[in-house]
């Protein structure tokens, strides 16, 4: 019988207070955004901002508790921003977004630096009976994400950040489930070689866990392309996760033509859009992917399509609760 | 010369050539009109409708004198009564609502509205901002308003099947509002499209949208779109079929890197060029300034040059936004006085029937 378990990608909207002492504290500039060594005041503020978020997903009765990743100014680039031998440039697009990340300037030899490890720490202390779940760019989209001014070519900054990543893991709590969010495959796919070169990266990085850790990797905005799935299903992961939002008769053709992992991750909640999704429809979104790929999965992690910062906490908030009513609710026959 | 540009040419204007100058139209708020929005905004405060009315008033008669003492052919008010670009359009559409705000970058955010309902026009936009500006300006006044696409893009969307579908509802609204200010008496208005540097692809969707708005509008009114920070190889030449005279696009930021974009393919509208990067707070020198001018004329004679700061200034320190404007008029007067002098070649301009 399949375990639906309602969870996220993480990157959360920063609580409305937080907001305002955040930006008091820091500032609005490019140089006031989180290095890795704020001070104790910024320190204490975050701290309380993830206490909050980790509070509100076990209120709202998620399976998985996230960190939150409240400190990730630069979304997904954050691990690299915070490393050395990693300068800051220009403000530039966040993929096809009215948002901004600063450019992370690979400028010497990459060494992990533990900084997600500790957040990780600190919301394992939060989190209670509720498992944690751990977030991190997958190697592929760091890398696609970041200016190489070292190691002279695409493979070499590809395997320079997978190990970074693996280092990364390797300093980790335990933790129950790692989702290793890879829009770049999706929207910046990788050609013929880099293809196998990138599922090669993910399985690295997934190895790096504990044994007990299941690892998704999660996929957005688009379908990936076909070629770039089917070398993605030979790393050794738990789930692939599928945007449905997006696309889901791609994303489903995928699935039912190449397979799936035993277990997936489906995107059934809009990360970018107002619009509540009921518990009732999210159901029938697994139902349908699930008829249709004519796979019998262990788990399903329910989830959102995207990182959720996008959104104002109100609608946020009705999101996660959207998402945990609907793990909770019993099979619905359309 | 494309379109009725003519008219914007002062009447003591001092040379035979007229290579025109304006602004994008966002200028930095003076301090005091932000406290007053504090206090408009503090309910225990006694500041009400008529004292936040008077303030904003009082930020436009300033603003734009601040705009016509810099030299500039064309004025705005320095959108002094607009709170962000989307915001304020959206607060003035049924259909419309705000849920708080958004992350932009690091800690600058947007109250981002969705749209829950069909758009229908609601209260009015620009008409009353427009005949104040004129009622106290000497020079003419350009009129920028937000596009129907970023307007549609830049919202949540729970209520259309698609976004396109929106914009196009959007893009009436925006006709309906253009036709009030040409009652009104405006000559010049800017449409303003970031969004299209985001969804490049888009630019179909701009198209359509364009045409809707430009149905009806005279010839005497001049039409102006402007689009930054975005890689405008992906929208041109394409963008050249839009129904407007004149593309006003940030270009000193990439310090010219995308010139030949538009020298590739011949640009058949007015080019407004940015000849001062909107941020940087450092004022560019009039010699720097003239060089980036030569740029426009690369691209096209200087009886369809428009020079503009790239962007809106609101960001920079108020000083450095006028030192911008003063030294940009400046250096287009120079560039002027040479070309009537003869001492700067311009390519011979494009026959008529191309």
């Amino acid at each position: 019988m399949t375990q639906i378990v309602a969870t996220t990608p993480g990157l959360y909207p920063l609580p409305e207070w937080a907001k305002d002492e955040l930006a008091d504290l820091k500032g609005h500039q490019k140089e006031d955004l989180v290095s890795g060594d704020e001070d104790e005041a910024i320190s204490e503020a975050y701290e309380r901002a993830r206490g909050d978020v980790i509070d509100q997903q076990r209120t709202a009765g998620l399976d998985r508790v996230v960190e939150g990743q409240l400190r990730w100014d630069d979304m997904l680039a954050h691990p690299l921003v915070v490393a050395d031998s990693v300068e800051t440039g220009g403000i530039v697009r966040y993929y096809d977004n009215n948002n901004f990340y600063r450019d992370p300037i690979v400028t010497g030899p990459l060494a992990a630096t533990g900084d997600v490890a500790a957040e990780l720490d600190a919301a394992a202390d939060r989190a209670g009976e509720t498992p944690l779940q751990a977030v991190l760019p997958g190697p592929y989209s760091l890398a696609d994400l970041a200016t190489d001014e070292h190691y002279g070519d695409e493979a070499a900054l590809l395997d320079a950040v997978t190990e970074f990543l693996a280092d990364e893991i390797k300093q980790f709590p335990a933790v129950e489930t790692l989702f290793l969010l890879e829009p770049s495959l999706a929207v910046n796919p990788p050609g013929d070689g880099p293809d196998e070169h990138a599922s090669e990266a993910v399985d690295a990085v997934a190895g790096a866990t504990d044994a007990g850790t299941e690892v998704v990797v999660h996929t957005y905005w688009e379908a990936l392309e076909e070629k770039v799935y089917a070398h993605l299903m030979d790393a050794a992961v738990q789930a692939i996760g599928f945007d449905l939002v997006s696309d889901h008769d791609r994303n489903v053709y995928l699935a039912g033509e190449y397979g799936t992992k035993e277990d997936v991750a489906l995107g059934l909640v809009d990360g970018q859009n107002t619009l509540v999704e009921s518990p009732e429809t999210i159901r029938e979104r697994v139902e349908w992917f699930t008829d249709q790929s004519g796979e019998d999965f262990g788990t399903v992690y329910a989830t959102a399509n995207t990182e959720l910062f996008y959104l104002p906490v109100n609608k946020f908030e009705a999101k996660l609760a959207a998402l945990a009513d609907a793990a909770d609710l019993e099979e619905v026959h359309a | 010369m494309t379109g009725p540009r003519e008219q914007f040419r002062p009447a003591d204007h001092p040379h035979e050539h007229f290579i025109l100058t304006t602004v994008v139209g966002s200028y930095p708020k003076p301090k005091w009109l932000h406290r007053a929005r504090d206090l408009y905004e503090d309910e225990e405060a006694n500041f009400g409708d008529e004292h936040f009315e008077e303030a904003k008033d009082d930020a436009a008669r300033l603003i734009t004198g601040e705009h016509e003492r810099s030299g500039l052919d064309v004025v705005v008010d320095g959108e002094m009564r607009r709170n962000e670009m989307v915001e304020y359009f959206a607060h003035r559409i049924d259909g419309y609502e705000f849920n708080g705000r958004v992350k932009v970058w690091g800690h600058n955010y947007f109250d981002k509205p969705s749209v829950v309902d069909e758009v229908t026009y609601g209260e009015e936009w620009l008409v009353s901002e427009y005949e104040f500006t004129s009622g106290v300006a000497s020079r003419p006044v350009k009129v920028p308003i937000t596009g129907p696409y970023t307007l549609a893009s830049w919202s949540f969307n729970e209520a259309y099947d698609s976004e396109e579908a929106l914009a196009y509802d959007l893009a009436d609204l925006v006709n309906e509002e253009i036709e009030a200010l040409v009652d009104a008496g405006a000559r010049y208005i800017q449409i303003d499209e970031p969004a299209l540097a985001t969804t490049p692809d888009d630019h179909a969707i701009v198209g359509e949208c364009l045409d809707r708005i430009a149905d009806d509008v005279p010839e005497v009114v001049r039409l102006g779109l402007h689009v930054c920070y975005g890689d405008y190889s992906r929208i041109y030449p394409e963008i050249l079929d839009f129904p407007v005279h004149e593309f006003d696009l940030e270009l000193a930021n990439g310090d010219y890197e995308q010139i030949d974009v538009f020298t590739e393919t011949e640009f058949t509208k007015d080019f407004a060029m940015g000849a001062v990067d909107a941020h940087v707070a450092e004022v560019e020198s009039v010699e720097g300034i003239k060089e980036n001018i030569l740029h426009g004329l690369e691209v096209v004679p200087p009886e369809r040059l428009t020079i503009s700061p790239d962007c809106g200034l609101k960001l920079l320190p108020r000083e450095v936004a006028y030192g911008k404007m003063e030294n940009m008029v400046q250096a287009v007067r120079e560039v002027e006085a040479e070309l009537d002098a003869g001492e700067i070649d311009v390519a011979p301009a494009a026959s008529a029937d191309d």
